[in-house]
């Protein structure tokens, strides 16, 4: 019976992370599909937490542009530092976006989510306005999403705008501080990065 | 007010400009002290904001909300000046019907029926009112139990308590329309306020703390860009994304 139950759940977790939905190219369905997933996993009672997180690290790594959110959070720096040493940041901040976005999404699992409309700035860029209403009758929260659209077949996510307070540019003011008050030095904040995630 | 008074204060708002502008936004005035009173605002928080907060969060939802417009409609007597000193007539309609129309059909705030009729109000002060003006925020600290601030937000501060009718009516106890006040009344009116926004705010704090690897210059890159979109009165992000450049 032990076995039986591993083995299910090992082909659950397969499933789970390796036939996620596909979500739509049109940046407006992509954000209500991808978000609409994500809800609905999130308040799965019959899935474990390790399993959620697993979920939600194969939704980031394929619909997030954690690439060049890492660059962009690094700010001036990323011009001019060693390239091998930028390779070691990317793989640090991946580690912790990823952490850090599986803790903030738990915390709007019980809401309700709606897009309200879509606002093409560029070719490269869309903007998503959408808000979430906590069903314990706190009031909504307006989520603009910066959709990547370079490629018009697979749209990226850039950053949320959560009540006009961009995540990306809080994360890129915070290393920003640290390598202030370290001298520049990338190693500084690849060590707290690696820190945030063993703790 | 005569003409030497409208110098004095062209004059101020020149030298406002003139020095503001030089500081960047994100320059600390101070950030060895700024840091030292952000730990203890934090250890202020955790001993006695935060389980306030929580136990207000347990109190039945309509007296929490009946709570939260009520210091809202107060705060909404700040904004009117400010509208008309920014010139804007529209939001100026919104400050003034709302405040009437919750004050008298809304039972003294408690009840919200202006929302329903349209009517939505920005909460403006000093601070945003010089940001209109184009006066830039100065550089950046923390105030103990007030929490972060710029050189041009904590003058907005001080002056609001001029600005406000309901200062008046409680800081300095002149009758206003039959209404009287005291200190008392201000001081627990924006101690509620601040409870109220935190409650408000729990989920996001504590998920800010824990996923923060330097919490103090979250909190700084939150407020700056709060007050950007409150002067802005928009929630547009105006980040440049090119990463060629």
């Amino acid at each position: 019976m032990k076995k039986f139950t591993i083995f299910f759940t090992s082909v659950l977790l397969f499933f789970n992370t390796s036939f996620a939905a596909e979500y739509s190219s049109n940046p407006k369905n992509f954000v209500s599909e991808l978000v609409g997933d994500v809800i609905e996993k999130l308040s799965d009672k019959n899935l474990s937490e390790e399993e959620k997180s697993k979920f939600i690290e194969y939704v980031a790594l394929n619909n997030v542009d954690i690439s060049a959110l890492g660059l962009y959070t690094l700010g001036e720096l990323r011009k001019t530092s060693d390239k091998k040493d930028i390779k070691l940041y990317q793989q640090a901040f991946e580690k912790y976006f990823l952490k850090s976005l599986t803790s903030r999404l738990s915390d709007y699992s019980s809401s309700e989510f709606e897009v309200t409309e879509a606002d093409k700035k560029s070719s490269n860029y869309t903007i998503i306005k959408s808000k979430i209403t906590p069903k314990n009758g706190n009031p909504e929260v307006k989520i603009d999403w910066r959709i990547y659209t370079k490629n018009p077949d697979k749209p990226l996510i850039r950053d949320l705008i959560v009540e006009g307070l961009s995540l990306a540019r809080t994360q890129k003011e915070e290393f920003s501080s640290i390598l202030n008050s370290n001298n520049n030095d990338l190693s500084v904040l690849i060590s707290k990065l690696e820190e945030f995630v063993k703790n | 007010m005569n003409l030497k008074k409208i110098a004095t204060i062209l004059t101020f708002l020149l030298v406002l400009n003139v020095s503001f502008n030089k500081l960047g936004a994100t320059e600390e005035c101070f950030e060895g002290v700024s840091r030292s009173v952000f730990k203890f605002n934090m250890a202020f928080d955790a001993m006695l904001l935060e389980p306030v907060a929580k136990g207000y969060n347990k109190l039945p939802k309509p007296i929490q909300k009946g709570t939260s417009n009520f210091t809202s409609n107060i705060a909404t007597l700040l904004s009117i000046p400010n509208n008309l000193l920014q010139g804007n007539l529209k939001q100026f309609a919104h400050s003034t019907g709302s405040f009437f129309i919750n004050t008298t059909v809304g039972v003294l705030g408690f009840m919200n029926p202006a929302e329903k009729m349209g009517l939505k109000p920005h909460k403006e002060d000093v601070g945003q009112t010089l940001g209109t003006y184009g006066i830039g925020s100065g550089c950046y600290f923390v105030l103990p139990i007030l929490g972060p601030t710029t050189l041009r937000d904590s003058i907005g501060l001080v002056a609001d308590t001029f600005v406000d009718p309901f200062a008046h009516v409680t800081i300095r106890e002149n009758e206003l329309l039959s209404a009287s006040g005291n200190s008392l009344d201000y001081y627990s009116v924006k101690t509620v306020d601040a409870v109220d926004f935190r409650a408000e705010n729990i989920l996001t704090f504590d998920s800010l703390e824990k996923n923060s690897i330097d919490l103090y210059s979250s909190m700084k890159s939150i407020y700056l860009q709060s007050r950007e979109r409150e002067i802005k009165n928009s929630s547009e992000d105006m980040e440049d994304w090119d990463l060629n450049n």
